[in-house]
């Protein structure tokens, strides 16, 4: 909270002296840049007088703490906790997929969409519309390339909707944690500021998936060069939005480390694309997937091509 | 003065234990015998087990004629029970099985993941719609939930008659056009029920789920297909 003595030394001398002339004459506190309604509390307010905007995303941080959302309520083991990230609306939520649809250069996920209120909803429930509609377009796809062979006959196999789930939302929450202690670790070991909260990076990923649902609807056409093009496509999109999120988080950090970082992201991403692409969506010729058949996620499905 | 004295010697009044006629002592301090026919009324341990069943019973079709002819009615929330989900789910589990070649896992869902899908998706549901501040109670929304599947279970039924007299393209259009309907007719229901007024703005973000779920038990409706 500002106390008068906080507002003094912001006076100018003939406010000073104006006022010493006549202690008892009404003043005005000026309330633009020590607003007491700040949330992000008294040294980001003094800070946003200082500010030079030399750079649009400092600037959008800046004011993305002052105009940020309310903090979550509670410790993590109360209702209300979870409640503050289920906090959205369905045109925020339309906005957040819109986002991930069409990265563009200067916008950063987190900052332009998220803006301190990330959310479980979308990535939950892009994750589940995901495994399901792999798994059924999968098994359409399955079906529609067997129509000619009088052999075959047709086969639910609900047993890849377990699968889907296990590997889907696997990657949607390991490889978040495992991104975010890793910056973390490297933000507390450079001492730099700007690292994204562990919601906000599950959040990224959550909504990052999004485009692999119009992708695998229509993996169900079963041509290869389109199969290929479609998974090309999504990776970019997908990929560029993960890269212009990360990038700027770990481009002050060492070269090596930040180049690193980044490739390890699109590579993961990628395996699961191929993986979910070359299990799920086999073409006639190969048997149906039997169980010996590898994790989608290990490198060894490139070979399988 | 004389209450001064008096007051002054506590208990001095005590050695007098008549009581004056001004203060008037009346009362009856027998436990009145109304209650216990009351209670009588409330207790069902002395009925016999059939009108105890019947009356449950009755109370669940009462729920699902309510779900057939879906009204804004608050029958399904004010007295929620779960006996009717259990029902269904059973009944829908069961159907699914002897679907094609059980022996490979290329089938249809098992009985577990039938069950798992349908209660866990529903908890799930249920604490979605919680989380985004809607002011159901948990049990009354897995109530309504289960209960609306019952269109979807009927179509189940048509489904197996259908294929008995074959699986070509006919039975497959005859099939999908029954279980678009009773999808379409379940969600229907389901927002009727759950309709909540107090969440305008998100509306569509707890449809959505409701949607997605009765979509994949008509997915694993429509592609049941019958043994050799």
């Amino acid at each position: 909270m500002t106390t008068p003595n906080d507002l003094q030394f912001q006076e100018f001398d003939e406010a000073a002296d104006l006022l010493s002339a006549d202690p008892g004459a009404p003043t005005l506190s000026m309330s633009a840049s020590n607003d007491p309604a700040a949330t992000a509390g008294a040294p980001a307010a003094g800070e946003d007088v200082k500010l030079d905007l030399s750079e649009d995303e400092a600037a959008q941080e800046e004011s993305s703490e002052l105009l940020g959302g309310q903090k979550s309520a509670g410790g993590f083991w109360t209702f209300e906790y979870y409640q503050s990230l289920f906090n959205v609306d369905t045109v925020q939520v339309l906005d957040r997929v819109k986002g991930s649809l069409m990265p563009l250069p200067g916008r950063n996920f987190v900052k332009h969409y998220l803006r301190n209120n990330p959310d479980l909803y979308g990535p939950f429930w892009i994750c589940v519309t995901l495994v399901f509609s792999v798994a059924i377009s999968g098994n359409l796809s399955t079906f529609l390339s067997s129509l000619g062979d009088p052999s075959y006959h047709y086969r639910p196999q609900f047993h890849r909707v377990t699968i889907a789930a296990v590997v889907i939302f696997l990657y949607a929450w390991l490889v978040p944690i495992g991104l975010w202690a890793f910056l973390t670790w490297r933000q507390g070991a450079e001492r730099q500021v700007g690292g994204y909260s562990f919601l906000e990076t599950v959040c990224v990923y959550g909504y990052s998936l999004f485009i692999y649902i119009p992708t695998s609807i229509l993996w169900i056409i079963s041509y290869e060069w389109l199969r290929w093009t479609l998974i090309v496509v999504a990776m970019v999109i997908s990929g560029s939005v993960l890269v212009l999120t990360f990038w700027p988080v770990v481009r002050d950090d060492t070269r090596v480390t930040a180049v690193a970082t980044v490739v390890t992201i699109v590579v993961l991403h990628t395996l699961l694309a191929i993986g979910c692409k070359l299990y799920f969506f086999q073409t006639a010729e190969h048997t149906p997937p039997a169980a010996t058949i590898a994790p989608p996620i290990h490198p060894t499905p490139v070979t399988a091509l | 003065m004389a209450s001064a004295e008096e007051a002054s010697r506590p208990f001095a009044g005590l050695s007098d234990v008549s009581i004056s006629e001004e203060i008037p002592v009346e009362g009856d301090i027998a436990v009145p015998v109304g209650p216990s026919t009351r209670d009588d009324e409330f207790s069902t341990l002395d009925e016999p087990v059939k009108e105890t069943i019947v009356r449950d019973l009755r109370a669940v079709g009462n729920k699902f004629i309510h779900v057939l002819y879906p009204k804004r009615s608050s029958a399904l929330l004010r007295d929620w029970d779960l006996w009717g989900p259990l029902l269904l789910c059973v009944t829908l589990a069961l159907l699914l099985q002897g679907g094609a070649a059980d022996s490979d896992d290329q089938g249809g869902p098992q009985f577990a993941e039938v069950f798992v899908i349908i209660w866990f998706g529903s908890i799930v549901i249920t604490l979605n719609s919680k989380l985004l501040g809607g002011t159901i109670s948990f049990f009354q929304s897995l109530c309504v939930l289960g209960y609306c599947i019952m269109p979807l279970t009927v179509a189940l039924i048509v489904c197996r008659i259908v294929l008995l007299s074959g699986s070509g393209k006919v039975s497959f259009a005859v099939r999908l056009g029954v279980v678009t309907a009773s999808f379409g007719w379940s969600t229907f229901a389901s927002t009727a029920f759950l309709a909540d007024s107090h969440l305008t703005n998100r509306k569509a973000l707890v449809v959505y789920p409701v949607f997605l779920f009765y979509f994949v038990i008509g997915w694993m409706i429509l592609t049941f297909s019958p043994g050799n």
